[in-house]
């Protein structure tokens, strides 16, 4: 049984990180069939990360993120050419230039794109972008380096904040818009956000929260825009950084359980027809998967994280190419990063999954601080803040289970910095103008064919 | 050459800064910012920043060759 795992055809449909590390760890478990990874960009794999970061600020090109392997994988790289189709009953995915490929293991690892403004004529205008890739973020550097007048950024999220952050590093003038009532407020919480806006402001960024952006002004080039405050701004620059949508539009057929929230899998990364019922020939990895997490009651998760993408690969390849009683849950602490305003901004855990949040350790005015979040009595996150060292204390603490709030940390025996723990104001994601980075999305698929669940 | 950080790793001990700062700096206190692409000049100075990495975070490598297809 093994031995055939470790021969056979493997497609693998999307190449950014996922698809090449995943790629990377079928040759490292022995698989020695034919593998092709299908991409819809004509580009190797590369890092998407500094794209907001670097290449913006013009410290690094940007077709120069191109991810190194760790090891050559052997694959056929069908790049350039878009996955439009699946024929799960055939085994066999169609290709946008009409070709089938077939396969007996799938790996499907689409991602995300930039959710664009939702009026097609507005986003148009020259001077309106999004930022997913190296093309958006190089058109986009190219702008900022031209130095414009202000630039309006579209959604405090870790995307917009980041592209604030550079606008302001390069000394442009940038208004930021955010629906809720400050920025990260879907990623970190109501509480913590509050210092998110501070820190904003403290660098100089023009942020309106609480206000949504109506329409997009100009007559082919982008003038400004009017919020729904009644106000208007001048801009010779947009960036729409309203979240992220997944890329499943092409499973509408396949009879696979794939919504906006993305394709529903196992803990082992094996993909859920619409019924529920467990397939064992696909597989999903990264952005695109929503999977269940045992720290986290089961709750499907969708994760926009780029240690989670890089992890499920490993864990869906490792699968593939493994017997039943061989394989691995994928139950990793959920991770990520953002660096912004020349802080470094951590996460460990889900801080959307909390009732209430305390700073065990530093201080806001210092901007150096350790948020622990606790959901009924026991720690389900925590959030530094250019404290990145003791991030994985707490996640000893989160698989753990550990009582909230948290004891003295260990090494400074300082009494909690906040003695009373506060409500985190977790918001609903429905009333946020960008999607949170990390989506509770309940036990059931949005067709509701399956009804059981507890109360409490 | 190619890099890339794990900043879910990575813990801003600044290994990297020191031993290749033509590469590597970091962004305020412990934000790391990188060249993704090495300079040939850089690579030795970066093999030894992924040697000495405490929590192993820099992957180095050669990036996917682009004519296949």
């Amino acid at each position: 049984m093994s031995g055939d795992l470790r021969k056979g055809r493997i497609v693998i449909v999307g190449a950014s990180v996922a698809g090449l590390r995943a790629a990377e760890t079928l040759r490292d478990e022995g698989f020695t069939g034919s593998l092709t990874v299908v991409g819809e960009e004509p580009y190797p794999p590369y890092d998407r990360p500094p794209l907001s970061k670097q290449v913006l600020l013009g410290r690094v090109a940007a077709d120069a993120t191109g991810l190194p392997m760790r090891r050559d994988p052997h694959a056929q790289w069908r790049l350039g050419v878009r996955a439009t189709g699946l024929d799960p009953l055939g085994k066999r995915v169609l290709l946008a230039d009409g070709q089938w490929l077939a396969y007996d293991r799938l790996l499907i690892a689409t991602g995300t794109r930039a959710r664009s403004w939702p009026d097609a004529e507005q986003a148009a205008l020259d001077g309106v972008f999004t930022l997913r890739t190296c093309e958006d973020a190089r058109c986009l550097a190219e702008r900022l380096a031209a130095g414009p007048c202000r630039v309006l950024v579209i959604g405090g999220g870790f995307t917009g904040s980041e592209i604030a952050s550079v606008c302001r590093e390069r000394g442009v003038e940038v208004t930021v818009t955010e629906r809720g009532a400050a920025p990260l407020v879907g990623a970190l919480g109501g509480t913590l956000s509050k210092f998110a806006a501070s820190l904003q402001r403290a660098h100089g960024v023009d942020l309106r929260c609480g206000v949504t952006v109506t329409a997009l002004r100009g007559n082919g080039r982008f003038t400004g825009a009017e919020f729904s405050d009644g106000s208007r701004i001048e801009a010779d620059v947009c960036v729409v950084a309203l979240g992220a949508v997944r890329n499943v539009e092409w499973l509408a057929d396949s009879g696979l359980a794939a919504c906006a929230q993305g394709i529903a899998c196992d803990a082992g990364c094996r993909a859920f027809d619409r019924y529920g019922i467990v397939t064992d020939d696909v597989f999903v990895a990264g952005d695109v998967a929503r999977f269940p997490h045992p720290l986290f009651d089961y709750q499907m998760l969708s994760l926009e994280h780029w240690g989670n993408a890089v992890a499920q690969a490993q864990v869906a390849a490792h699968n593939m190419v493994s017997p039943g009683p061989l394989r691995r849950p994928h139950r990793a602490v959920p991770v990520f990063w953002s660096s912004q305003f020349g802080c470094n901004i951590k996460s460990v855990g889900v801080p959307t999954f909390s009732d209430q949040v305390v700073i065990a350790q530093g201080s806001l005015s210092d901007r150096r601080l350790v948020a622990v979040y606790g959901y009924r009595g026991r720690i389900t996150a925590a959030v530094t803040i250019n404290m990145a060292k003791w991030l994985e204390h707490y996640q000893g603490l989160i698989e753990t289970a550990a009582p909230f709030p948290p004891g003295p940390g260990a090494a400074d025996a300082c009494p909690l910095v906040a003695e009373f723990p506060v409500p985190s104001n977790v918001p609903d994601p429905k009333g946020l103008f960008h999607g949170p980075t990390v989506a509770l999305t309940g036990h059931l698929p949005d067709q509701r064919l399956a009804v059981a669940r507890l109360a409490g | 050459m190619r890099i890339v950080v794990d900043l879910t790793r990575c813990q801003g001990y600044a290994q990297c800064v020191f031993l290749a700062p033509e590469v590597f700096e970091l962004h305020g206190e412990e934000a790391l910012r990188y060249d993704p692409a090495v300079p040939d000049e850089q690579v030795k100075r970066v093999r030894q920043a992924v040697a000495a990495c405490p929590v192993q975070a820099i992957v180095m490598g050669e990036g996917v060759p682009v004519d296949v297809r």
